[in-house]
């Protein structure tokens, strides 16, 4: 092996980046993936199914007073009206977000997310820390997220422990009459639709 | 099983890591193995256990100090290596082989009609409802406890709530029962349910009235409770 430039540039590589190259290359060689297909899925998620599918959900939502109550009755039918469905949203209930309830989800044993409407998961949904400690002490990692949830305001934690996926119906925050349903997508965010967050104020959108 | 992956109610992870405006995959090969794990889910490579009871299954020593997709990758490779569809000594010799030859990759193989089916049944719609003979034996409102029980395989009753008193909120229908697929033994349908635990049930006196968990149970994980 020569020691050159181009050895040097690689030697960082993880044992994980060389793994899943072995694993690929048996599986490709066999014949039970293909290249293309692999490079297809990725891209399917690095590009087209994220928040922003759910964002949409929940601008609807707050516009359109009868999708709301189709969305909270039958969260899977409703959210496929909009064309979002399959792998992880086989079920999607939607959980709203009053003054005086706040949800959040977490999956204890996993890291289920409904895919379809927010993508895959972030790092912090993943993390042990999150996983252990939401359901026991869930205002102190809501208060980490910057989320203080008032006493008397009841806290529902939702462990997504079979197939059935959560996502929160955030609230819609004040000042956001008159903008539209294409603007009000920008004030849900990902962290909004678990529950770990509010929506964004108007203001913050520049509004 | 009782294993680490059961974390609900766990000390001593610290505060939840957070990351701006992170990236869906954070290097190219997490995107790989995520990828070749779905497409092998796909093909029933994983079957009857499912890719998840091989993530359960890993050493916990190991388990806590792999990523989330360090684990699916040590959990795909088990798979595999249980199916007969690679060995270890393969795996390693090809993984010798890319480490010997830095920024080598994979040989290329491409169907792009195969790649389009695959990356379109991400979006099919497969309704997880079934049918059962089995009676609905719990409404809305009915006291239920949670039963006491220690699988050795996958189960999807976390320790936190085994032993403990809730109320039936609302039905889901009839679902496949993970436990029994995984194991082996097909579907098994059962009535599911979503049931509260107050928080002082699941914590002790000192947890606050005003939080509760709500979580999935089917119907053999539960008894009447008076």
């Amino acid at each position: 092996m020569s020691d050159n430039h181009d050895d040097h540039e690689h030697e960082a590589e993880s044992y994980a980046s060389l793994r899943t190259r072995a694993l690929e290359s048996l599986l490709v060689e066999k014949g039970y993936i293909t290249t293309d297909a692999i490079d297809a899925l990725v891209k399917t998620y690095e590009e087209d199914i994220g928040p922003m599918n759910g964002a949409r959900v929940v601008a609807r939502a707050w516009v359109d007073p009868g999708y709301k109550a189709r969305l909270l009755e039958d969260g899977t039918e409703a959210i496929a009206e909009l064309g979002f469905q399959g792998a992880e949203g086989s079920e999607i209930v939607v959980l709203e977000n009053t003054p005086g309830v706040h949800n959040v989800v977490v999956c204890t044993l996993c890291s289920c997310y409904p895919w379809p409407v927010l993508g895959l998961p972030p790092s912090w949904y993943k993390s042990f820390a999150y996983r252990s400690r939401m359901v026991i002490e869930p205002r102190a990692v809501l208060k980490e997220f910057g989320l203080e949830v008032d006493e008397s305001t009841e806290l529902r934690v939702w462990d997504s422990n079979a197939e059935i996926r959560y996502m929160v119906l955030p609230e819609r925050p004040e000042g956001a009459e008159g903008m539209t349903e294409e603007e009000l997508s920008g004030l849900v965010t990902r962290d909004a639709m678990v529950g770990v967050a509010r929506a964004r104020l108007p203001e913050a959108v520049g509004r | 099983m009782n294993g680490i992956h059961d974390m609900g109610g766990m000390h001593g992870f610290g505060p939840v890591p957070r990351e701006e405006d992170e990236p869906v995959f954070h290097a190219p090969w997490e995107g790989r193995v995520y990828a070749m794990a779905i497409a092998a889910g796909k093909k029933r490579l994983t079957e009857p256990v499912g890719l998840r009871a091989y993530i359960e299954g890993l050493d916990p020593a190991r388990y806590l100090a792999s990523s989330y997709y360090e684990r699916w990758m040590g959990a795909l490779e088990n798979a595999l290596i249980e199916r007969g569809i690679a060995t270890r000594e393969d795996l390693d010799r090809r993984t010798a082989q890319f480490a010997d030859n830095p920024g080598s990759q994979p040989d290329r193989r491409e169907d792009p009609e195969e790649a389009a089916k695959v990356a379109a049944s991400i979006y099919r719609h497969r309704s997880p409802q079934r049918e059962t003979d089995l009676p609905q034996r719990f409404r809305p409102g009915d006291k239920v406890r949670a039963r006491t029980i220690n699988p050795t395989g996958h189960t999807r009753l976390p320790r936190y709530i085994r032993g403990r008193v809730g109320v039936v909120d609302r039905l889901h229908g009839v679902h496949s029962f993970d436990d029994a697929r995984s194991q082996g033994r097909g579907h098994e349908p059962q009535h599911i349910y979503s049931v509260r635990f107050e928080a002082c049930e699941l914590w002790g006196d000192e947890a606050p009235e005003s939080e509760c968990v709500y979580i999935d149970m089917w119907d053999s994980y539960l008894d009447p409770e008076d």
